[in-house]
């Protein structure tokens, strides 16, 4: 096969990819910051509960969890298709990961902050979302940028449930073409730029961010 | 004589094990300027605190401006202050911090207007001219636009004071606003209070370990040792004629008399 048409082939597959991570990627950020806030400001019974979301998606094989959803809980009547089960199994597994970034960048904003944003007489939500929420994300954004290249190279379990992502395109073009070493070397390339891509927006995003916030120090 | 602004009635306060005070009680009079001085540990921070809803208390009670602080009356009955009476209460307090806290995220002047705006609702023009005022105020005009990290540490401590005045406190709380700042700035925050002290025309609290500051500015001073007031009069009387042995001991270690 000429490399041109192994190019488009992965290309197609990378498209796929690229859908998934952009649709598990909200999903996971969705998921941190409300169990990252109801772990820090919900009542006890919901602690656990964000306690026990972390504990369990961090603690088994995202490929086992993608197999529960997608192979196991149709036996108890919930079916799912392959590219919702794909997204939901990575957005879980990222978004229990990125519960304890939440939490860890709002501890992290100074105890004074808070206590001058009592004596100002804020709302408490005032006071999360106007003052500690502002400087907590510029703490999250460089591990959040983790998050998402996990994210991009887990995405390759999804091609174990039959979804056409650019490794399940890679692995039957190498079975159908043998051309294993141009095939690879372009799946590489393509997996690296995504990764790449997301690290530079998530360097932007601090950037941004990070506003005045730049040198250390009390304020 | 008119009801006190502030009184502390048999008020305890445990932290754990500690505790920090155990039946204290305390009152300042309408526009009296109170320094409170002693050594570290002896709870006049946590005094602070305490009126600004910082911390709790866990008994006895407090009354800010004739209302209870920390209680308020249900079906006739004392029960413990919910968010809204705190909210309410908090109108009377404002407080500037020993390490300024202001937030880093906003301009000196967003930090000035955003409560005003926020909090009572002020429109961004009337929070602005405020905020310009003060600005003058503390001799900062031209650092509105800069950020509270590129400021030196006076100049983050004036814009800390402009922040709480913008509320218009009528109790202003200063909680050792010059111990972090390098000797060279401290004067440069302290000339700001004087001028406010001139003024008289609101209540403050400060505790300081400026002894020079507090005997210039005060209408009276309370020497503080483990959770009691050991002595308070006069300026005069406090620095000049201590009665009490603890206190003479404080002064002689601050003052090498």
């Amino acid at each position: 096969m000429e490399f041109g048409e192994i190019v488009s082939v992965l290309l197609q597959g990378a498209i796929v990819t690229i859908k998934i991570v952009a649709m598990a990627l909200p999903l996971a950020a969705f998921m941190a910051f409300t169990f990252g806030l109801v772990r820090l400001y919900a009542p006890a019974p919901f602690k656990q509960l964000s306690i026990l979301y972390i504990e369990f998606f961090r603690g088994t094989s995202a490929l086992i969890q993608l197999y529960w959803i997608y192979f196991v809980l149709p036996f108890f009547g919930l079916s799912i298709d392959a590219m919702t089960a794909g997204v939901i199994a990575l957005g879980l597994n990222i978004g229990a990961y990125g519960t304890e970034v939440v939490r860890g960048a709002i501890q992290a904003v100074p105890k004074g902050q808070y206590e001058a944003s009592v004596a100002l007489n804020f709302t408490s939500s005032q006071r999360l979302l106007r003052i500690i929420l502002p400087q907590a994300l510029v703490n999250m954004i460089p591990p959040f940028g983790n998050l998402a290249i996990e994210l991009v190279k887990a995405t390759s379990l999804v091609s174990l449930i039959t979804i056409a992502d650019l490794t399940f395109k890679a692995k039957s073009l190498a079975d159908m073409t043998l051309q294993v070493g141009e095939i690879f070397v372009v799946v590489l390339v393509l997996y690296f730029a995504m990764a790449q891509c997301l690290s530079l927006f998530f360097r932007y995003l601090e950037k941004r961010l990070s506003r005045g916030l730049g040198r250390g120090g009390m304020n | 004589m008119s009801q006190p602004i502030i009184e502390f009635k048999n008020v305890q306060k445990r932290f754990g094990d500690t505790t920090i005070f155990d039946d204290f009680s305390f009152k300042v009079e309408e526009n009296e300027i109170v320094s409170i001085i002693g050594p570290s540990g002896s709870g006049k921070s946590t005094l602070l605190r305490i009126l600004m809803t910082l911390e709790g208390i866990d008994g006895g009670y407090i009354n800010v401006a004739g209302e209870s602080l920390w209680h308020m009356l249900w079906n006739d009955r004392y029960v413990p202050a919910s968010n809204k009476h705190l909210h309410k209460m908090r109108e009377q307090l404002g407080m500037v911090f020993q390490h300024f806290n202001l937030f880093p995220h906003m301009t000196v002047k967003r930090n000035i207007t955003e409560a005003p705006m926020r909090v009572k609702g002020l429109s961004r023009q009337d929070a602005e001219e405020s905020a310009e005022a003060l600005l003058e105020l503390v001799g900062l005009a031209d650092k509105a636009e800069s950020y509270p990290n590129d400021l030196s540490g006076g100049q983050k401590q004036r814009v800390g004071i402009a922040r709480a005045l913008a509320m218009r406190p009528a109790i202003l709380l200063l909680d050792e606003i010059t111990s972090a700042l390098d000797p060279e700035l401290v004067d440069e925050v302290l000339d700001v209070i004087r001028n406010l002290a001139k003024e008289q025309s609101f209540t403050m609290l400060l505790v300081t370990h400026e002894m020079y500051f507090a005997r210039e500015i005060s209408d009276r001073v309370c020497f503080f040792d483990k959770g009691k007031i050991v002595e308070e009069g006069v300026p005069e009387d406090i620095f000049s004629a201590p009665r009490e042995e603890r206190t003479q001991a404080f002064l002689n270690a601050y003052l090498g008399q």
